[in-house]
């Protein structure tokens, strides 16, 4: 390899660069989630716990609005499987990338692939090899920042403010249309965008639940594969 | 309410729901060798990143009409500004139109 590529605490600093701002905008639906969380009587404990080993934002608001006491544990779980749907095939995507990772590193690498870390990370690998101290740089500061707010959230409770009322709520939109930005390939893209956006809309105006998210990926995926010649061109072909 | 009370039923179900986002997470990576490496497969896992994006926040950014402004603003705003910047624009934007609009 004759590729140079930065020391590993480089890779890490740029990896702690790259997730910052999205730390920062995480940082009310953490204290919303811990509140909401608080209010329908989870422990502290029990917030740390849920944070720490879910580490899935949206399954996370999800499964707290359908809490009751007791937890309907099975129902949590297919719901939460159900909107995590997609990090099975964005794993797929994404093993493609770890090929610096090693077998038991990408084992790890995936627990912590919630949306914004992969997004970045895939981000990265269009520009240069992923490299676990870069993945660390990423996962590392956006895992503790979400354990500590998520708990600080809780522990406020009622003092943390409605976050429609601040506009919080939007403040997730638009990180991910920064995301997608990162992404922007023109036409192509715009193509999948609208499949997409149109498919999501649709079902989550039909369907309760989380169906919105896989209809919208699939829709969009199947767009793309569908405008892309059914074989890769062969060599001599494009010589023509 | 004890801040450290764990109690059985909430357990079940956090660990219910660890099992099934690890088990989505880690089943990609078990698919990945198994869809072929060319043509439209690999269009369709290149195109994930937007749509997986899109399809999580559009229905969102499309609830009404003061969202749907905010959106518009948030990608002008994307475009020309750095993320956190662009974010608070985004925020200022949406609290601003629902005001407005109601």
């Amino acid at each position: 390899m004759t590729t140079h590529l930065a020391s590993p605490r480089a890779e890490f600093a740029a990896g702690v660069v790259a997730i910052l701002p999205l730390a920062v905008a995480v940082m009310p639906f953490g204290l919303i989630l811990g509140a909401n969380a608080a209010a329908k009587g989870l422990s502290l404990a029990e917030v740390l716990a849920m944070s720490a080993f879910v580490f899935a934002g949206s399954a996370q608001f999800l499964a707290i609005d359908l809490w009751r006491d007791p937890a309907p544990w099975a129902a949590l779980g297919l719901t939460t499987l159900l909107i995590n749907l997609r990090h099975v095939l964005m794993g797929a995507s994404f093993s493609q990338k770890l090929g610096r990772f090693g077998r038991a590193g990408r084992l790890v690498a995936v627990f912590f692939m919630a949306d914004e870390i992969w997004a970045v990370a895939e981000r990265r690998a269009l520009e240069r090899p992923l490299t676990p101290a870069y993945y660390a740089g990423l996962a590392l500061p956006l895992y503790v920042n979400w354990l500590v707010l998520t708990v600080a959230g809780a522990a406020l409770g009622k003092l943390v403010a409605d976050p429609r009322a601040l506009g919080f709520d939007f403040a997730f939109t638009a990180v991910f249309i920064g995301l997608v930005a990162g992404f922007w390939k023109g036409r192509p893209t715009l193509k999948i965008t609208v499949a997409s956006a149109a498919a999501a809309i649709l079902v989550h105006r039909l369907l309760p639940g989380a169906w919105y998210v896989i209809a919208g990926a699939g829709a969009g995926i199947a767009t793309a594969a569908l405008t892309t010649p059914a074989a890769p061109p062969l060599p001599a072909a494009a010589k023509r | 309410m004890d801040a450290f009370a764990l109690t059985p039923a909430n357990l079940a179900a956090i660990a219910a729901m660890a099992v099934a986002t690890y088990a989505t997470r880690v089943a990609g990576l078990w698919l990945a060798g198994r869809i072929p490496q060319g043509g439209r497969a690999r269009a369709a896992l290149d195109a994930l990143p937007v749509a997986v994006l899109v399809a999580v926040i559009a229905p969102g950014a499309a609830a009404g009409p003061a969202e749907i402004l905010a959106t518009i603003v948030t990608i002008v705003a994307v475009l020309r500004l750095p993320l956190l910047a662009a974010v608070v624009v985004g925020v200022g934007a949406v609290v601003a139109l629902r005001a407005l609009l109601g």
